[in-house]
Parts: structure tokens; sequence; C-alpha cells
């Protein structure tokens, strides 16, 4: 799912300043899941704005609406009667979501309450760690099923480099050196062969290399 | 001479079996020329090649290309640096052309320091191919003449075509497969992390020359001189991929004052003089940091002066 992280709040409030009247949009998608954009994350935002502009004499009329689904024409429909009655609409969704708002409705200026970070899970409870580049053509079968373009910090098809220490990356002892657990992967199930030839240079056209992406379902396009 | 890959000095060194001897020069951090011939010119005559380090710890200094040009200039041989971390494949290849249109016959493939390390950590981190494909790439442009998409080259670079192996960095069982494959992508000449380790080294060399894999490539050891017993522990802690003996850094700390730089020298004569015997090892490598002026005195007292007419 997209692991998203809530903007520091006076970012927020530096956002929405000359702002009365806003809306805040949550997402039951991903945001919901990880913890940053749902319904109650929307509640709380919402309380932590009304509160904060209260204090400066300045109070901010909040409503909240959490939608299924923010990266969904459908359910964006949803708000189409009332999202042009406040001053400004703040997105809790990801990046996807809130451009979906903005392209629906032109007429209304949407900021993000959240950074949209990586492709990735929770690894433990709180802890979100990215697993996925979204480079269009999959080769994690060749290494293991663990994908070094999106957790090798140099991207390494050949890896490890030189500063994999104690499985650890060079650039942070919190990051696993994705090489590190490859090779043991491949020595513990004997097939270390797999990894003896070069791989060659990857096609990034697939990737965001190759310019913004689409996909296209004959069945569905009718 | 008609089965030479470049004609580079430090090829024909290698291919008349004398024992190498490689050095090293980080450009400036500005446009001065004349602090850059200054940093040069005590490895002159002395060492057979000399890396020039391509934004190292990623750290913005002068292009490695201009640097080895400018050392071409100067009538010393470069073995010009180049990092995957800053160039995509267009980039690297037009260097790579213009590179041997200045007279360079020489080029190290490496992956780089990651820019978390240097003076930009804002900056993009490109790595549209790694140093294996880099090394294969080269090779592909040397000996077939053609681009990577396979378009032909006019004129194809004719380089001798070096790469890094760390024999310290984890995990060690893998470090030789690895080694065998940037071989196998068309490395000529190996030159290794800083040797402080001794077993471990003669443990990977062995296994080296086990696999034949010394018969395919020459390996250079590499060898810095470490200055003080802080310069030890901060490699032994800071420097990922590092591997300092405690052994090491206490004969540093019992050297006695004003003595420590003497010891650290007399570490790395030692180091010259095993692996001057070791099989396997067809040269040295000095990585004589921000200490270029110390290398005409361990050159001679390694024995190493004159190098060999070729």
């Amino acid at each position: 799912m997209i692991i998203a992280d809530r903007k520091p709040i006076e970012e927020i409030f530096e956002m929405i300043k000359e702002f009365d009247k806003i809306l805040i949009v949550g997402c039951k998608g991903c945001v919901t899941v990880c913890n940053v954009g749902g319904a109650k994350e929307v509640d709380i935002l919402a309380a932590i704005l009304k509160i904060g502009r209260k204090k400066k004499q300045k109070p901010l009329q909040i409503d909240e609406k959490t939608l299924e689904r923010q990266c969904d024409l459908e359910y964006i429909a949803q708000i189409k009667d009332t999202v042009n009655k406040y001053d400004a609409v703040l997105s809790m969704a990801c990046g996807v979501g809130l451009q979906f708002l903005a392209e629906a409705y032109p007429n209304q200026k949407f900021f993000p309450a959240v950074n949209t970070k990586f492709f990735g899970g929770a690894t433990a409870h709180g802890i979100w760690e990215e697993r996925c580049a979204g480079c269009g053509i999959c080769i994690v079968h060749y290494f293991g099923g663990l994908c070094p373009i999106a957790r090798c910090s140099k991207s390494l098809m050949n890896g490890p480099c030189g500063g994999s220490a104690e499985g650890k990356c060079e650039i942070d002892k919190n990051v696993a050196c994705i090489w590190d657990l490859i090779v043991r992967k491949k020595m513990e199930h004997e097939r270390l062969d797999d990894l003896l030839d070069i791989t060659p240079a990857k096609d990034w056209r697939s990737a965001k290399d190759g310019g913004p992406r689409r996909r296209e379902c004959k069945e569905l396009i009718k | 001479m008609n089965d030479m890959k470049s004609g580079s000095r430090l090829e024909k060194v290698l291919k008349a079996g004398h024992f190498a001897f490689t050095g090293e020069c980080g450009p400036p951090k500005g446009a001065n020329v004349e602090k850059l011939k200054e940093k040069m010119s005590p490895l002159k005559k002395n060492v057979d090649a000399v890396n020039i380090t391509d934004n190292q710890t990623a750290v913005v200094r002068m292009a490695s290309l201009a640097a080895s040009a400018i050392m071409v200039s100067e009538g010393m041989e470069p073995n010009y640096q180049m990092v995957c971390r800053d160039r995509n494949r267009l980039a690297m290849m037009s260097d790579i052309l213009g590179a041997y249109a200045l007279g360079i016959r020489n080029m190290l493939c490496l992956s780089g320091d990651h820019q978390k390390f240097g003076n930009h950590p804002e900056a993009k981190n490109v790595y549209d191919i790694d140093s294996m494909q880099l090394i294969s790439m080269v090779k592909q442009m040397r000996d077939k003449g053609e681009f990577l998409n396979g378009e032909k080259i006019d004129d194809p670079p004719r380089l001798f075509i070096g790469a890094a192996s760390n024999p310290f960095a984890d995990p060690f069982e893998f470090r030789i497969h690895r080694l065998a494959k940037k071989i196998k992508a068309g490395a000529d000449f190996i030159q290794t992390q800083c040797i402080y380790n001794m077993n471990k080294f003669r443990k990977f060399i062995n296994m080296a020359v086990d696999m034949g894999l010394t018969e395919k490539c020459y390996i250079l050891a590499g060898v810095t001189p470490l200055k003080s017993a802080g310069m030890a522990k901060y490699m032994a802690s800071k420097v990922p991929g590092m591997d300092v003996p405690d052994h090491l850094i206490k004969r540093l700390k019992d050297a006695g004052k004003g003595k420590v730089a003497e010891e650290g020298i007399k570490i790395s004569l030692e180091q010259i003089e095993e692996f001057k015997q070791m099989k396997g090892v067809a040269g040295v490598h000095l990585m004589a940091i921000e200490w270029e002026h110390r290398v005409p005195e361990i050159a001679k007292r390694a024995g190493m002066l004159p190098r060999p007419a070729v």
C-alpha cells in the first residue's frame, strides 16, 4: 500500500492561515491502514487546527468527510454539492487522492495535509518500510523475492557494494542491506549460482523515467 | 604490442610481469590548476599510474575527467575514476569517449559512495547502471566498438578497465564471487579496498588464486598508511566496510609522541613487502590520502624505485 506521513502541524497551519472555513477530506484506503489519513486522523487534525486557531483569536470552521477512496471518481463525486462551499480543502489522502479532487473540482483550492512516502507495509506495529519502487517490470524473483531496486540505497542489480557491513547498509544502521539478505537467502537455499551471472542494465522506460505512466485494460474500456 | 588492450603504461607494466605500483590523487575543491599540479607532482615517476578520484565521499571536486586530462598534459598517467552515482549511461558513454580523446587510457569503474556521506546530501542519485554494468559497458565499447544500445562507435575508446574489490565488506563468503563477476564483466585489473586485516586478505587472495581469477586479471593490493591512532580508530568504526584490527591501533598508540606517522608508514612498508611475495598479487595501490607528498619517500623505502621502463 501507499505509506504517508502527516505534515508537521506548523506547515498545515501556515497553508490554511488565510482561510476561515475548510473541509478536511480523509480516505478509507491505504492512509487509513497506515494510520495517517482515515476518519480518526481527520478528526484529530480538525481538533488540533480548531484549538490552535482559537488561541490565535482567528477561529476556523471545519467540516470533515472521509471517502471510501479518494483515488476513485465514483467516491469523490460524493462531495460535489458541498466542496465549493469552503474556502479551501485539506486532503489527508496520498498525492493521488488530492490530485483526483483537484482535477474533479478545478474551482476549489486543495492542500496536502500528508506527505506521500512510498509503497510499503508495516513490519511491526507503528513501523512501515518500503518494499517496491514501482519500476514497472518486476524482477524480484531473480533475487529471492527481495527487491534490490527499491531496497538497495544504490539500486544495485549486482550487489552488494563495499559498504555492506554486518547486514546493514552504509547509509544507516537501521536500514538492512538487501543484498546481504539476498545473498544469505540464496546460500541457505544452495542457489548461489543464481547470483553469479551479471544482471544487465535495466530498461527504465517502464519506470518513471519513461514519462508519466498509464495502464489500459481493453476488456474494461468499452 | 598488438595484444595490448589500451597500451597504457599500467597495462604494459603488468603484462611485462613487473610488480605494479599505483598512487592516488584527489582533485581540489575548486578550479585551482596549480594546486592540482602541486598535489600530483610528488607522484611523478614514483608510481605507474595515478587514480584520479571522482567526487570521492560524494564531495564535489574538480571533475575527474578534467583532472585526468591535466595529468596527461603533465606527462603522467591517470587512472580515471568514474562512479555510477552522478551520471546516467548517456553521460557516462560520452565522458568515456571524451576521456579517450583526451589521452586517458586507464579507467576505474565504481559504484560510488552514497551522496548521504557528502556535502550535497540533498542530491538525487542516479544509479542508472551499477559498477558491474559499467565495467561491461566499457568493455563492449572497447571490444565490440558499440554503444550500450548496439550502435557502432566511430573510433572506439581503448581503455584498460579497472574495478574495485572490498574483501572486508560483508557477506565475506560472497566477496570472491563478486570479484569473479567483475572479471567476467570485463575488468582487466582490480584495486582492492585498503587492507589492514592481513589474515583476512590472505584468505581472500588464496581463494582468488584457487578459482583461477588471478590468471585472468591483475590484482593490486590497496595500502593506506595510517597517519594517527585517531585515523585508525575512525576508519575502524566510521568507514563502512573497513577492517582495522585492534593490534594495529595499539601499535600506533604505543609508538609514542611524534612517532605515530612513522609507525604507520612502517606498517605499510611491511605490508608491501609481503604483497611482493604473495601469490596472486600483481602490485600495490597506494592510497596516501592527503599525503601525496610522502609518496616519494614511501616508494623509495618500499624498494619500488625506479619504476620500470616499458
